[in-house]
């Protein structure tokens, strides 16, 4: 008689992995951050175990707050950018076979193989005074002096919709293609424009899926320091700037941990927003 | 006449096609173009060499940046894919008290800002008096990269037919050899582009290394960080290159290949 495994061990293997992740990876790191932004820092970089609230008050001081409604502005309009190119994108993807659309669905992810940090540099090349892009324009005659297309605003919303729009691009496009194509000929067939087809039929659709994206592009939108320090070269601060600056050169960890919980709980809230208009967790990130 | 004017769409919804990928590998273009370039700087082209090449290879910190990431890239990939195949199993099949927490906590990371899970991690990590180094790294990168296995496994469960499952117990077959000889099998699909996925997440990190790292750990984005003030030489550009040519056989060959799986049946 072949011996066989009890249940129950199947049973541990294949959920404890799960439960132990969560706790101690996700679950008690993150208590502990919440833990600290009680504490109260001292002028030496490190903490002393006087509980506090005062860390959060800190938050609402009118240059922080300045700095959030800015970060929040940028990556606002990074996340409207990205929508804008990846609803046509999508749609007009619908035309061409399955084969070839799962073909440069794959392609989209090509450029995550390359460091996002060396990616950036390559936009340095492309926009900096002496750039690609300036000493063209002005061999051409375009334009008699460069153009300043980095260390400023301009430069961060550059590299930010480059480096997220892949995480909208998934999204929308998993959700575009489940729309049921006799809809879209229907429309058409009844005189419906274009525009029409777009906002009466493929919106209304695909709403989850644009609202997932929008997530995966605003929140590392105001957390993506490193390009706001290359493109932006420090003089735009984005909210991720402040947190890395409070745990590496201010080192007031006990503010930084607070701000972390702050957006923590702001990104929740933004999630329970996503579930309310029928967006699944499982879903997220684009069922790539 | 409508036909042409549809011709014409059908050619603007091509350029609309091609200049998205234009935009998203124009970078990536650059850089390949400029580890040919003779200068020293990465700001004009100056002329074509492939000294850059051979050089990259006396960058010692470059190299080791690099056998760190490719390292951690895959002990992380395969211990995610396990961690995540077996968590996507057990939270489809059993219940158990708090799995609705669990459930629910395992996306987290996904949406969560990567500044925040860093600064956790690293928390966390100086809580337990974890030395920070390469094993913190590693221990992060799978930290982020479980949930997205999961997602993708998860997919894939979701269209599992129960009858094989079931069948194989049937048969006599106990749990372990039906996870091994039919559901992970059935699952393979899920489980391969999760673990690309991991993969891919593992070489693009910088926020998440950033702090998990500690000073005096070497891995490419650490490594690119503290040059790029200064400005990036080429033998990064050439190193850049290799490892995209690398990475796109590896994934040619594998599609291929399933492809070509998918052909048999």
């Amino acid at each position: 008689m072949k011996k066989r495994v009890k249940p129950s061990l199947f049973r541990a293997v294949v959920t404890l992995p799960a439960i132990i992740y969560c706790l101690g990876l996700i679950l008690l790191p993150i208590l502990y951050v919440f833990f600290l932004s009680f504490l109260t820092s001292d002028s030496y970089g490190g903490y002393t175990y006087d509980f506090t609230l005062n860390n959060y008050v800190e938050i609402f001081e009118p240059t922080y707050i300045v700095m959030f409604l800015k970060s929040s502005a940028i990556a606002l309009l990074v996340t409207f950018l990205t929508l804008l190119i990846s609803y046509p994108f999508a749609i007009f993807l619908m035309d061409k076979t399955e084969k070839k659309q799962n073909f440069l669905i794959k392609l989209v992810m090509i450029p995550f193989l390359t460091n996002s940090l060396i990616r950036t540099f390559g936009w340095v090349i492309l926009l900096r005074k002496n750039g690609l892009i300036n000493t063209g324009l002005m061999s051409t005659g375009l334009i008699s002096s460069p153009l300043a297309l980095m260390y400023n605003t301009f430069g961060i919303v550059i590299g930010l919709t480059y480096t997220l729009l892949p995480f909208m691009i998934l999204p929308v496009y998993s959700a575009v293609s489940k729309v049921d194509r006799n809809l879209i000929s229907a429309a058409k067939d009844l005189g419906a424009s274009k525009w029409k087809v777009f906002k009466e039929v493929y919106l209304p659709l695909t709403l989850s899926g644009a609202f997932n994206g929008s997530l995966m592009v605003f929140i590392p939108a105001i957390g993506y320091f490193f390009i706001a320090d290359i493109l932006g070269g420090g003089k735009v601060m984005i909210i991720g700037d402040l947190i890395r600056n409070q745990f590496l050169s201010a080192r007031n960890w006990p503010f930084g941990a607070a701000l972390s919980i702050f957006l923590l709980l702001f990104t929740l809230l933004l999630l329970k927003l996503y579930r309310k208009i029928g967006g699944r967790l499982d879903e997220l990130g684009g069922g790539i | 006449m409508r036909k042409i004017r549809r011709k014409k769409h059908f050619y603007l919804r091509n350029l609309f096609i091609i200049l998205v990928f234009v935009f998203l590998f124009l970078p990536i273009a650059v850089l390949v173009l400029y580890s040919f370039n003779t200068s020293k700087m990465n700001i004009l082209f100056e002329g074509f060499t492939v000294e850059w090449y051979a050089k990259l290879f006396e960058n010692a910190n470059l190299i080791d940046a690099f056998k760190n990431t490719i390292i951690i890239a895959v002990i992380s990939t395969i211990v995610s894919t396990i961690l995540g195949t077996l968590s996507a199993i057990g939270l489809k099949k059993y219940n158990f008290p708090g799995k609705g927490f669990i459930d629910k906590l395992i996306y987290i990371p996904i949406v969560m800002p990567e500044i925040v899970l860093g600064i956790a991690l690293l928390s966390g990590f100086t809580l337990v008096k974890l030395k920070l180094g390469l094993f913190s790294v590693l221990l992060s990168h799978i930290a982020f990269s479980v949930p997205f296995v999961i997602t993708s496994v998860r997919s894939s469960l979701d269209t599992l037919p129960k009858d094989f499952e079931e069948a194989a117990e049937d048969l006599g077959a106990g749990k372990f050899k039906t996870l091994f000889y039919v559901t992970l099998p059935l699952l393979k699909p899920g489980i391969v582009s999760g673990a690309l996925l991991a993969f891919t997440l593992s070489l693009d990190d910088v926020i998440i290394s950033f702090f998990t790292a500690g000073p005096g750990t070497n891995t490419l984005p650490l490594y690119i960080y503290s040059v790029i003030k200064t400005g990036i030489t080429p033998d990064v550009n050439a190193l850049t290159t290799l490892m995209l040519v690398a990475t796109s056989v590896i994934l040619t060959v594998s599609a291929l290949y399933q492809t070509r799986k998918l052909r048999k049946l």
